[in-house]
């Protein structure tokens, strides 16, 4: 259950980048082989935004299929096949998919109140 | 009147994580040690291959431990019992080890005339996989009792393994018919890009030396650590 660990540090990040705005809806991407799981998070996250800057935004969370590609030739290659380039005999290397990332937040600010943030 | 506005951000959620496992690191290389993140099922045998190495190789490795557990001091216990220099870390009900948990350990830990630490992370497939510690290597003790699949269904532990143990072989004997080796690595083969798998026994010593080796060679070349 480190999703809740997970879910503070994003409460903690969104805080650093609203600039004292009113955050209205969080975006982030998980890959899915970040070994995090989206319905878990996203209790956690119902659960640790009260009365935090999140507590009015909504979570949003894209999958990031996972990908293994040959680093010679670029082939991708099959989901559950071996992570060895038939071609190039090399190791695959993870393109995508590990990903635990704050992608984007929405903001309200006031008219006038933003340069008292600055 | 309110204006709306989106903020592109990209950045990792785990990022204070990530500084605290730079600043770990940073910690191992001014002492020369190199740092493996030991994971792992409960009962996988983490905690025996690090007595059985003590035992096979007669102490003259110097390696110092960290264990993680949620309630007792047991791992620790007996790590100092096999003449390991240890020390515990208590998660509670945490189900992993960060880095900043470890940073607070280091505190209080003496890296002097230690070669390799190894973090005996808490016995969990999942989790702790996602937390960086600051480490050079992840190694999984994958016990021959797990059965044939668990690489597959664990897959995001095993693409971040360096080097796999495969632990209690001196059992597959009375494992006929139940639990083949190929298929095992088979299953490695399509989670983690470079297999490296060392079958070993805390029972009989067997793969003690060549993980050793391994250990070894993750050491960094003389001319590194004089430029480090």
């Amino acid at each position: 259950m480190h999703e809740y660990s997970i879910i503070h540090a994003l409460v903690e990040s969104v805080g650093a980048h609203a600039a004292g705005g009113q955050v209205r809806r969080v975006r982030i991407e998980i890959g899915t082989l970040a070994g995090v799981d989206a319905g878990l998070l996203t209790t956690a996250y119902e659960v640790a935004r009260i009365g935090t800057i999140c507590a009015e935004a909504t979570l949003e969370i894209t999958p990031v299929h996972a990908q293994w590609a040959c680093p010679r030739c670029e082939r991708i290659l099959a989901r559950g096949s071996k992570l060895q380039c038939p071609e190039c005999d090399l190791p695959a290397a993870l393109t995508r998919g590990d990903e635990i990332v704050l992608a984007q937040i929405e903001v309200e600010i006031e008219e006038g109140k933003e340069s008292s943030h600055v | 009147m309110c204006e709306k506005s989106k903020v592109d951000v990209n950045a990792r959620i785990l990022e204070r994580n990530d500084s605290a496992a730079a600043h770990n690191a940073a910690h191992f290389r001014e002492h020369g040690v190199v740092c493996v993140n030991l994971m792992g099922s409960p009962g996988a045998g983490k905690t025996a291959v690090l007595e059985a190495t003590a035992r096979f190789d007669r102490g003259k490795t110097r390696i110092a431990a960290i264990a993680g557990d949620l309630a007792t001091d047991n791992d620790a216990d007996r790590l100092k019992a096999a003449g390991i220099r240890a020390a515990s870390i208590n998660t509670g009900s945490a189900c992993h080890l960060d880095a900043e948990i470890v940073h607070r350990t280091l505190h209080h830990f003496d890296l002097d005339g230690v070669d390799y630490l190894i973090i005996e992370n808490i016995g969990n497939l999942v989790c702790p996989a996602v937390y960086d510690l600051g480490q050079a290597v992840n190694v999984v003790a994958l016990s021959v009792t797990e059965g044939e699949d668990k690489p597959l269904k664990y897959p995001t532990m095993f693409a971040k393994a360096d080097l796999v143990l495969l632990t209690k072989v001196d059992l597959l004997p009375y494992l006929v018919g139940h639990v083949r080796v190929p298929a095992i690595m088979d299953s490695l083969a399509r989670v983690m890009p470079r297999p490296n798998v060392i079958a070993f026994s805390a029972h009989t010593g067997v793969g003690v030396d060549e993980w050793l080796q391994w250990l070894e060679q993750r050491k960094p070349a003389p001319m590194e650590a004089q430029f480090a």
